[in-house]
């Protein structure tokens, strides 16, 4: 009979500290006659370091927040479904009211509370920035097509702020509908994960302006503000901060 | 319900590394890890306490990645099984072992072997646990994690070919 040898077997369960100590002897002693084992155990060792010097980092990144969030409230944690179709009925629900709403929106906003636009682009950013398959229905690599349409579609000059500068990346839009007729939605986001949507709608009256207005619904940060024929909201679940830098890159790419 | 949550958000920067690796892209990889928090989530009743929480949680994303992979497999080249990684290693620069290398290499893997190498070699977890974890015998995750290892190191020392048997003296 041939001399015993180290099967892979030995090997990888040596590294991994699968083997009982008598075994780890047996194989301890068959190595130190077997170089070329010797060497393979090495370069395995080897390939499970790099595997660890490459991914272990992840460990310490910041976990984005959408990923927290699914497992942070009670509601969702029990019923995320049913939480996204009441999101999506408050959305409708808001629609129908927005009527009735409106009639009090201009004293209402005078006393710092949001207009109901505002509030429908929250509302659209809590039902679209979670979705892992459909964020968006035009990506951000069909961006002159993105434009393009959803110009067409509000019957104003869209442009798309690019926010690389402040780590944002575009991932795309979707039209959506608005209190009196179609608005537009683009979700941006960072290396994270984190994701942010900037809600663009035409307004009746086409010459005025309005500064950045905060508004907070639940855990989503919302500026808002007026520009010409656009009402534009930036909301995202980032601090207030981080949040109106964003916003600021938005207003100047817009307004160079 | 609250200390499940937090045992829950404990395990989140586990889960995302090794989605990262499985997946070896960051935004693909954190929408694995909402997709099996989600399920988790919708799951909870079978959760028994007492039980392994992280072992059932990769359980629950082993079967989202594969179902994931799965409805890939249709329009894409994505493959679960051991022999479909046979492609043709590309050399690289014998003596270079880098972050990218490892990589590429990973990559070129089966989804089943990367499993169980990632499971073994991140999480470190004992073969009897990866066996639970992915539902698989413990014979299997031995050839898994040989074979994986093997191709990784070839293609790291700039082997080319795929991993071929070592010649028998």
């Amino acid at each position: 009979m041939n001399k015993p040898r180290v099967t892979e077997a030995d090997l990888h369960s040596y590294l991994d500290g699968e083997l009982p100590a008598p075994e780890r002897a047996r194989v301890e002693a068959l190595l130190a006659d077997d170089s070329d084992a010797e060497q393979r155990l090495g370069e395995y060792r080897q390939v499970v370091d790099l595997l660890r010097e490459r991914y272990d980092g992840v460990l310490d990144e910041p976990v984005p927040q959408r990923l927290i969030a699914v497992t942070s409230t009670a509601k969702r944690r029990a019923f995320p479904v049913l939480l996204r179709c009441a999101a999506v009925f408050a959305w409708v629900a808001l629609g129908g009211l927005a009527g009735w709403h409106l009639h009090g929106v201009q004293t209402r906003e005078d006393r710092g509370a949001a207009p109901v636009w505002a509030h429908r682009a929250a509302v659209a950013h809590i039902v679209y920035s979670p979705e892992v398959r459909h964020p968006v229905e035009v990506g951000a690599d069909q961006e002159a097509h993105l434009v393009a349409w959803l110009s067409k579609r509000l019957g104003t000059q869209l442009r798309i702020p690019q926010l690389g500068a402040v780590g944002y990346s575009l991932v795309g839009g979707r039209l959506l509908p608005g209190e009196r007729g179609p608005a537009a939605q683009f979700m941006y986001q960072d290396a994270q994960g984190q994701r942010l949507t900037l809600y663009v709608r035409t307004n009746r009256e086409q010459n005025k302006e309005t500064a950045f207005r905060f508004a907070q619904d639940g855990n989503v940060r919302i500026f808002y503000w007026v520009d010409r024929s656009q009402g534009l909201a930036l909301s995202g679940e980032i601090d207030k901060e981080q949040l109106l830098r964003v916003a600021t890159a938005v207003y100047q790419q817009l307004n160079p | 319900m609250n200390e499940f949550g937090t045992r829950v958000q404990e395990l989140i920067p586990r889960l995302r590394r090794y989605a990262r690796a499985l997946t070896g892209e960051r935004s693909a990889a954190d929408d694995l890890v909402q997709d099996t928090l989600e399920r988790a989530w919708n799951k909870l009743h079978l959760w028994r306490d007492g039980s392994d929480l992280r072992a059932w949680l990769f359980t629950i994303m082993h079967n989202v990645h594969v179902n994931q992979v799965r409805s890939r497999a249709a329009s894409a080249t994505v493959s679960l099984d051991d022999e479909a990684a046979d492609a043709p290693v590309r050399p690289t620069q014998a003596d270079m072992l880098e972050v990218r290398d490892i990589d590429s290499a990973l990559g070129r893997l089966s989804v089943h072997q990367r499993e169980v190498l990632l499971l073994v070699g991140l999480e470190r977890m004992s073969y009897d646990e990866t066996a639970r974890t992915l539902g698989i015998p413990i014979g299997t995750v031995m050839s898994r994690l040989s074979r994986g290892r093997e191709r990784l190191r070839a293609a790291l020392a700039g082997e080319p070919g795929p991993a071929n048997l070592k010649v028998v003296k």
